[in-house]
């Protein structure tokens, strides 16, 4: 099942990612709608982060192309919000809440330009809708689990982006902050943006996705959540990785065999 | 006035290698800054045999040569060969350095450089230096003018450069997902780091400038968690360490940088000890 | 032939310095080396760094306190505040914010600044017996004297029987912590025993390198070996060998040229060793990997022209027929040279052969061009089925993996199809004869 869209706000054609010449993407290759809340959900390590990073160019590709808004990322930077992973940057660091937020705002002030009033207002107001406005000052080395990850949210939203991409977002956090966040998902959907999220649990994501990839090295399934929930697909993505392709995924890194001939 | 000029030729050091080992923790790249502080040794000698001294632009141009080198080494060895970060950065600066010291003894009637002032420095040469004014009425030790460039030059680069090096610091994947370029960042830091240790090097040495670089930054990292409290902290506690230092030296007739490093050595203690916010028995204390 | 003849003078060891030095510098590089795998392996390549600079207060303490230059002494204050520092390192990374690289740095920069000043303060006090410390920082590896042999054996016999006695141990902390805790070993007490030894390795071993090259004594020869060989054993008997080459070597080139330090010299060829099986070792060598990828790209070239040669003869239902270089370039976009290279090498493997300046498949190579073509096909099939992925989108991938997959995976690939007709796109797939689809 892979239904493919009209007019995508994202589409991924035929990429291939490799760590060490061994694939980690095999042809995934898919597309999708404008204004809809997307999952990514497949076992570990099938490569739901590496796929969100290649998309953002984080990763180099092996083959294939990725297209934003019928665009190449490069031009469609500023209308495009990366989440990383909560665990991926040191909350040790010396930085307020305020000052993570305003990070959001870089991008389409360059690195030169002070940050303004107006800035300022814009990473108010996002802290307030991830009801975090009271912890501004706060530095982030005291937040919780639950605060860092709606930080993060709060700095994507003051990107004022159109497409957020964001790698585990509900990963150690708090039933009542996942159910906060959802709500925002939902939220920032109505108001027309597209959100794809990298989410493990397979229980809630039949709930918050509109639409649903299903992911294990290969793509198994594209397309509307309750269309793509079926027990075979489901099986089929978390029944274990394909013997024959990790076999030669496995022979690739041991020849150093390339992805494509050139 | 000689110790007018030691006292401040140590506090011009240490306020620029403050400044820079705050971004070098924070970024966990302490001991790059220990690796490149030693492996410039090589690019110092060469420099030397075409320049025929240590305060010129070759000189400068040479070390920052070699410090890229070395955090492109360390990488290479990282990714291509395979090796743990930790020993790619041993045997990159082990290498270098050895070499640095070959030619020292290689070409040893050309090249001036002690053995020991490699080690540790001699921040007292810069007594016996003659004045030179660059400015009208301000005369000084030129090792001290030329720290003092560099210095601002640091501080200009930290004011200007604060997003950036603010950002690719904390989150480097998000910095590249907004269009930063994380390399260009890491490697300006980095040759700000050789620069600093070379112009620092006649006066500390490789391993005391080390101490300069890490201890004020980790002291002030116990003591605030705002970053540019962060920064100010670190320059005062090298400012306070190159006062106390020196006196210390006199009383025990002693090396003035290795005083400092170990007054530096004393504030990190205390600040472990008593920090109001991570000092482990202010924290004892509270539970 | 001068070389030729100091070569012969050191290697005789007649000399009795030459013996000396030559001894010395073996055992202390094969022992470092050896107790160096372990540190390599356990993730803590820096802590030798933080020993190496972390001696010397200990030295210095104890000759201000015991006004002495025993050597049993003096290393005893070394091994002391050696062993303080591996201890302070993990002391503040376990109880602040700080982290591991920040804490060794900050360590070993402090303790030899409190070193040196208490040496420097040693030295201007006068005390005329001071006269030798500073061997503590640069090393003298070439006025290695009976004595230290004595003690350098003693010490190796020392490091290298603990690691044999406790080799199972050491191995178990250094590839798996967690597990050794659960099959209740004394994991502390085997750290504790590792780093007592790696203390008195540097402690030892700087005497002759200096403070600064005493890192690269214990990890690069570690280094090298990992690149040679997956078993621990090996690989710490090759890092021996190394380390104890290295050390003759170095003391061969200050003994040629007496002007050379012997420490940076030996610290240049382990360099030069590591770096060497960096690029050459056969498994993930540097070398062995762009060799590898022109084996690919001869692979690629052959299976493509043997492939083309094949297909021209299936849609003109006529195999075995001439073609000249021009045809064959209409279809592929391959420069002149390098298609000729590729069919000379199928002519040598008897898959082509030359008539007249025109090519023909032999019987041999309309098979080779089968199986290719049948590989091709096969694997667009197993994408579409397996991978669901459209069949417009699967020529590419079938490019690249028609070159990579053994007879094992192909016949596996038949069965897991069962054995079909048609690809993706209606096109027959080429089986030898009947026979093998009942095989």
């Amino acid at each position: 099942m892979n239904i493919q869209v009209d007019n995508p706000v994202l589409e991924v054609h035929d990429l291939t990612v490799s760590y060490d010449k061994k694939p980690v993407l095999w042809d995934v290759d898919f597309t999708i709608p404008y204004g809809n809340l997307v999952g990514i959900i497949g076992p570990n390590g099938a490569g739901k982060s590496t796929l969100i990073k290649a998309i953002m160019g984080l990763v180099p590709k092996g083959s294939g192309y990725i297209k934003l808004y019928d665009d190449s990322l490069d031009s469609v930077r500023h209308k495009v919000s990366y989440v990383p992973q909560r665990e991926s940057v040191d909350w040790d660091f010396p930085a307020s809440v305020l000052d993570v937020v305003l990070m959001g705002r870089y991008g389409k002030k360059g690195l030169l330009k002070r940050v303004s009033k107006k800035d300022k207002e814009i990473a108010y107001e996002s802290l307030k809708r991830v009801n975090m406005l009271d912890f501004a000052s706060r530095q982030i080395s005291q937040l919780s689990g639950g605060q860092q990850q709606r930080t993060f949210l709060a700095r994507a939203l003051a990107q004022e982006a159109d497409l957020y991409l964001m790698d585990e977002p509900f990963a150690g956090v708090d039933a009542a902050t996942e159910r906060s966040i959802v709500d925002l998902l939902l939220e920032m959907r109505k108001e027309g943006k597209t959100i794809v999220v990298v989410h493990h649990d397979l229980q809630s994501a039949i709930d918050y996705f509109d639409w649903t990839l299903l992911l294990n090295t290969r793509l198994v399934a594209s397309g509307p959540t309750e269309k793509v929930f079926t027990t075979e697909l489901l099986q089929e993505t978390y029944g274990g990785k394909l013997t024959l392709l990790s076999k030669i995924g496995d022979l690739m890194k041991e020849k150093q065999f390339p992805a494509r001939e050139k | 006035m000689s110790d007018f000029w030691i006292i401040l030729t140590g506090c011009l050091a240490s306020v620029s290698c403050g400044l820079l080992g705050c971004f070098l923790i924070l970024r966990q790249m302490a001991m790059v800054g220990d690796a490149i502080s030693h492996a410039v040794l090589p690019g110092i000698v060469i420099a030397f045999l075409f320049s025929g001294s240590l305060d010129s632009v070759p000189m400068l141009i040479g070390a920052a040569t070699f410090g890229v080198i070395t955090t492109y080494l360390i990488e290479l060895f990282n990714k291509k060969g395979g090796l743990q970060k930790d020993a790619s950065i041993g045997i990159t600066f082990t290498w270098l350095f050895a070499i640095g010291v070959i030619l020292i003894s290689l070409y040893a009637d050309d090249v001036h450089i002690d053995q020991d002032c490699v080690l540790f420095g001699e921040i007292a040469y810069v007594a016996l230096e003659p004045l030179v004014s660059y400015i009208p009425g301000l005369s000084a030790p030129s090792t001290v003018w030329v720290l003092f460039i560099v210095m601002l030059l640091i501080i200009a680069m930290i004011i200007f450069g604060y997003k950036g090096l603010f950002l690719t610091t904390f989150d480097p994947s998000f910095a590249a997902a907004i269009g930063v370029s994380t390399v260009v960042w890491h490697y300006l830091l980095m040759s700000a780091v050789s620069v600093t240790t070379v112009v620092s090097f006649e006066s500390v040495g490789a391993i005391l400038v080390v101490a300069l670089l890490i201890a004020p930054a980790a002291t002030a990292y116990l003591i605030t968690d705002k970053l540019p409290k962060m920064l100010v902290i670190a320059a005062l506690v090298g400012v306070i360490a190159s006062f106390g230092g020196y006196y210390l030296a006199v009383w025990l007739d002693a090396s003035v940088a290795a005083a400092i490093a170990s007054v530096l050595g004393i504030e990190f203690t205390l600040a472990f000890l008593f920090s109001p916010q991570d000092g482990i028995i202010i924290k004892r204390l509270r539970r | 032939m001068w070389l030729f003849e100091q070569i012969v003078e050191f290697f005789s060891f007649q000399d009795v310095n030459i013996r000396y030095v030559a001894l010395g510098t073996l055992l202390l590089g094969a022992s470092s080396a050896v107790v160096g795998c372990f540190t390599f392996l356990r993730k803590k390549a820096l802590v030798g760094d933080t020993i190496a600079h972390s001696i010397l207060p200990g030295i210095c303490l104890s000759f201000i306190i015991f006004k002495t230059k025993d050597p049993l002494m003096l290393l005893l204050g070394a091994m002391l505040s050696g062993w303080l520092s591996v201890y302070v390192v993990d002391y503040i990374s376990a109880n602040s914010k700080i982290k591991p690289d920040t804490a060794i740095g900050l360590t070993l920069s402090v303790f030899f600044g409190v070193g040196i000043l208490l040496l420097t303060h040693i030295q201007h006090s006068g005390n005329s017996a001071q006269a030798g410390l500073d061997k503590f920082l640069f090393g003298k590896a070439a006025s290695l004297v009976q004595n230290d042999v004595i003690t350098f054996g003693i010490v190796s016999v020392i490091l290298i029987g603990t690691i044999i006695l406790f080799f199972k141990q050491f191995s178990l902390i250094s590839f798996d912590v967690h597990f050794a805790k659960t099959i209740g070993l004394s994991v502390r007490t085997f750290e504790v025993i590792l780093s007592t030894i790696t203390v008195l390795a540097v402690a030892i071993g700087i005497q002759t390198v200096g403070v600064v090259l005493m890192a690269a004594m214990l990890i690069t020869p570690a280094a090298a070996a990992r690149f040679w060989t997956d078993k621990l054993k090996v690989m710490v008997i090759i890092a021996a060998i190394i380390g104890g080459v290295s050390g003759i070597f170095g003391a061969f080139i200050s003994y040629t040229a007496p002007s050379m330090p012997t420490g940076p010299w030996i610290v240049a060829v382990l360099s030069f060793i590591a770096i060497g099986s960096m690029l050459v070792a056969p498994k993930n060598g540097a070398i062995s990997k762009s060799r590898k990828q022109k084996k690919n790209q001869r692979k690629i070239l052959e299976d493509n022209i043997i492939k083309l040669l094949y297909k021209l003869g299936e849609k003109e239902n006529e195999f075995f027929k001439n073609r000249s270089i021009r045809t064959l370039k209409n279809y592929r976009e391959y420069p002149e040279k390098k298609l000729l290279k590729g069919l000379n090498i199928l002519k040598k493997k008897n898959q082509v052969v030359l008539v007249n300046d025109l090519w023909v498949l032999t019987e041999e190579g309309k098979k080779a061009g089968m199986r290719v073509v049948r590989i091709h096909r096969l694997w667009e099939l197993y994408l579409t089925t397996y991978l669901r992925i459209a069949p417009d989108h699967v020529h590419e991938d079938a490019e690249t993996i028609e070159h990579i997959i053994t007879p094992e995976m192909e016949s596996k690939l038949e069965h897991l199809l069962d054995y079909p007709e048609k690809d993706p796109h209606s096109a027959n797939i080429p089986y030898k004869n009947e026979k093998d689809i009942n095989e």
